[in-house]
């Protein structure tokens, strides 16, 4: 991962017995997936890359699982499903499990290369992910940094969810949604609050 | 003051691709300032309206937070090396 990423981040990967190695901050996580694939390049015997950007399963459990649960808990009344883009798989599933069903796909990214919604990609400027086929959403947007966080904020205060920026920057894109079109909206928040308490964000 | 800045290759269409940049001052928002006067439009990446450091950059002076030395008033020594990063990453 790359260095200087949360403290919580690397204990947790710690916790889980594994030996963190650090790249280069400055090239971000497009660095530490290189890092990653030279390893398991250089030695196939000792690591195997699992690779959750290329990796059909990944796709596959959001259209197996995360589509169909949707579906059934809102007894077929959804009419849109808004999602962030991070390695795409949840976008990509989705859509493969909904879209039949006249389920409208809004697919969100950061507005800028230079962004704070970790888990997110500013597709333009990052390595795409392999998974990732643009006409699998009907509409796409884009999210700034700044509303996110005010929306992960407000999630806790208001709603009692501590979701991490990804989970604001998603609630705030749907509420965009909901006010251009009618209809009954889910939305996806991926990621807990509490890996980001170390951060300036809770200060 | 003269010290080294060096920017991810996000930042870098900020400063007309620029990612290892000279600049002066004797604290970050100096530096940030003389680095504006030559790349306008590169402080609002980096500070926000109040000229605090935004809360999802981070910015190392050596190797220590600059957070933790006062922030956009934090003195910096000659020589030293500013990093900016942005304080994301992961993927789902």
């Amino acid at each position: 991962m790359p260095d200087k990423v949360s403290l919580e981040r690397k204990r947790i990967a710690r916790a889980f017995g594994a030996q963190v190695v650090l790249t280069d901050p400055l090239a971000g996580t497009d660095g530490a997936i290189r890092e990653a694939q030279r390893r398991a390049a250089a030695a196939p015997e000792r690591y195997v890359y699992v690779d959750q950007y290329a990796n059909p399963v990944n796709r596959l459990a959001h259209e197996l699982g995360t589509g169909p649960e949707i579906w059934a808990q809102t007894g077929g009344r959804v009419t849109h499903f808004v999602a962030g883009v991070g390695t795409s798989g949840t976008v990509m599933g989705v859509s493969a499990a909904l879209r039949p069903k006249r389920v409208r796909i809004v697919a969100v990214q950061p507005d800028d290369a230079l962004h704070g919604i970790e888990g997110w990609k500013h597709l333009p400027t990052a390595i795409r992910p392999p998974l990732w086929d643009e006409r699998a959403a009907d509409e796409h947007r884009v999210m700034g940094t700044d509303e996110a966080i005010a929306m992960t904020k407000r999630l806790a205060r208001e709603e009692g969810i501590f979701s991490g920026v990804s989970g604001g920057a998603a609630v705030a894109a749907a509420i965009a949604v909901a006010r251009e079109e009618a209809g009954r909206i889910v939305v996806l928040i991926a990621d807990g609050g509490e890996r980001y308490l170390s951060t300036p964000l809770w200060e | 003051m003269s010290v080294t800045v060096r920017l991810p290759g996000a930042l870098g269409a900020a400063t007309g691709g620029e990612t290892k940049l000279t600049a002066s001052g004797a604290t970050l928002a100096d530096v940030i300032a003389d680095i504006e006067r030559r790349h306008p439009g590169f402080a609002s990446r980096v500070l926000d309206e109040r000229g605090a450091i935004r809360s999802y950059v981070n910015v190392y002076i050596g190797d220590e937070d600059a957070r933790a030395r006062g922030g956009a008033g934090a003195k910096v020594p000659d020589g030293s090396e500013i990093m900016v990063i942005p304080a994301m990453a992961g993927g789902r």
